[in-house]
């Protein structure tokens, strides 16, 4: 299978502090990936790295063959989606949000397109003109996740998302998430979440900076 | 002028005035006694040596030695503002831009519609006027900014992880930032007349001239002032924002307290 990511000997530092020692790793496409380990073991810092949020101190981070630098920020980060665990939405109604990733890539708002996603993740229509500070956390990050997808990234990288919702909010997440790993998009996804642990199909650990091998 | 009746001994007596900042300040345990005379005394020299090189600069009435007092002015300005920038790269570059830009075109634009004349009396106050309300300005803009960026930097990292260039993900942040430098500027015109009299019109009142005349040049100074805050406030938003970002066009933590 093609490698969407290859990770060499990577390394990141804050002053004197390692936070990511000598990371290699390749990634499949089409791979639906669980990150866990401790928290502050440097995995949000990975995939940090990976979204180019922030630059690796050492090391090296092939995207599709291609070095991640070769790529024009803004591009790449469409191709690569990073998700927050505590999303914040931005203007004053949900509109402002779905109608943010068209206004990124200058493109008229789809309003058809927006409710079908709405409708994904058990949203309806009403819901594109409700304010920002009507909605419920978990419809929060629900909302937060469709302007990560309305135009679908080669690989989404989700941190923690659903940690803090209940049962349904996050069986929601997880169906959508599955339906798009189905259609091809590579997901990394971070948790501590031990159902999610468990299901998981495909994981690494990271534990102290480093990737654990037992 | 002949109302105009300082004299060295009615300034000495004018001291006084001094004197009640430093009772209250001992009274009230400020601690501000030093700061009070170290300020007095700086202002005492600075504002006597400006005069005397302004009773200089007019008299001699050259083109270039008040061209030279422009480029002083707009120097120092820009210096003080590039301080304001508290850490903010290159903050001395933006604010030299900002000002000259601004300080020029209001300048060219009130010389060439006739509202005041190259000649020293007029260019160079009004040349100071203009310059340090920019410079007011672009330090409110750089704090307001520098503020925002670290209050809102979870929207602009979640902004720039959809996809979103620099600009798209600091819009709201380089729109306030702009608004809080000309802010002062827009509160002050609507009490002006009202609760305020303005430098420029008390100046002329005071020495003779007929109020009614005197607001003519107020509202001359107004709109100055608008125009050259509006102008400045964009330029150093504009240059400034960059700064919080690297080459990879990621947040740059280190500006972020």
């Amino acid at each position: 299978m093609d490698k969407i990511f290859e990770v060499r000997d990577l390394s990141y530092q804050v002053g004197e502090t390692k936070i990511l020692k000598h990371i290699n790793l390749d990634i499949e496409k089409g791979k639906y990936l669980t990150v866990i380990g401790p928290s502050g073991s440097g995995k949000s810092t990975l995939m940090r790295i990976l979204a180019s949020m922030i630059s690796a101190t050492s090391g090296e981070v092939l995207f599709n063959g291609q070095a991640i630098e070769k790529f024009e920020s803004i591009e790449y980060r469409q191709k690569v989606s990073y998700a927050f665990q505590q999303p914040t939405l931005f203007g004053k109604t949900v509109k402002d949000n779905l109608a943010f990733p068209f206004e990124v890539r200058k493109k008229d708002f789809d309003q058809a397109q927006v409710i079908s996603y709405l409708e994904m993740v058990n949203l309806n229509e009403t819901y594109i003109d409700k304010s920002v500070n009507d909605v419920s956390g978990g419809e929060k990050q629900r909302i937060a996740l469709l302007r990560n997808l309305l135009f679908p990234p080669e690989v989404l990288i989700t941190d923690e998302v659903t940690a803090g919702l209940d049962t349904e909010n996050k069986a929601i997440v997880h169906k959508m998430l599955n339906e798009f790993n189905q259609r091809g998009l590579t997901i990394l996804r971070v948790t501590h979440d031990e159902s999610e642990i468990n299901e998981a199909t495909a994981k690494i650990e990271i534990r102290n900076g480093e990737m654990a091998h037992d | 002028m002949t109302n105009l009746t300082v004299s060295n001994s009615t300034l000495a007596l004018g001291f006084i005035l001094v004197l009640v900042a430093l009772i209250i300040g001992y009274v009230e345990k400020l601690h501000i006694d030093k700061d009070i005379i170290i300020g007095v005394i700086r202002a005492v020299i600075q504002l006597s040596l400006v005069g005397y090189v302004l009773k200089f600069v007019i008299k001699a009435n050259d083109n270039w030695l008040t061209l030279a007092c422009f480029i002083i002015i707009v120097l120092n300005a820009s210096w003080n503002a590039g301080k304001r920038g508290n850490g903010i790269p290159k903050a001395f570059q933006s604010s030299l831009l900002a000002i000259f830009v601004g300080t020029t075109i209001t300048l060219a634009t009130l010389v060439l519609t006739g509202s005041i004349k190259f000649v020293p009396e007029q260019i160079v106050p009004v040349t100071g006027m203009i310059a340090s309300n920019i410079m007011v300005a672009i330090g409110l803009c750089y704090r307001n900014m520098k503020q925002t960026f670290t209050d809102r930097h979870q929207q602009v990292l979640e902004k720039l992880a959809l996809g979103a260039d620099i600009k798209l993900a600091s819009l709201d942040i380089l729109r306030d930032s702009i608004k809080s430098g000309m802010q002062p500027t827009i509160d002050s015109i609507k009490t002006l007349g009202l609760v305020s009299l303005p430098g420029m019109m008390s100046g002329l009142i005071f020495a003779g001239v007929d109020p009614v005349k005197a607001i003519k040049y107020q509202i001359m100074v107004t709109f100055m002032l608008l125009a050259s805050t509006s102008i400045g406030s964009i330029i150093s938003c504009y240059l400034g924002y960059k700064q919080f970002f690297n080459g990879r066009k990621q947040l740059n933590n280190e500006l972020i307290s």
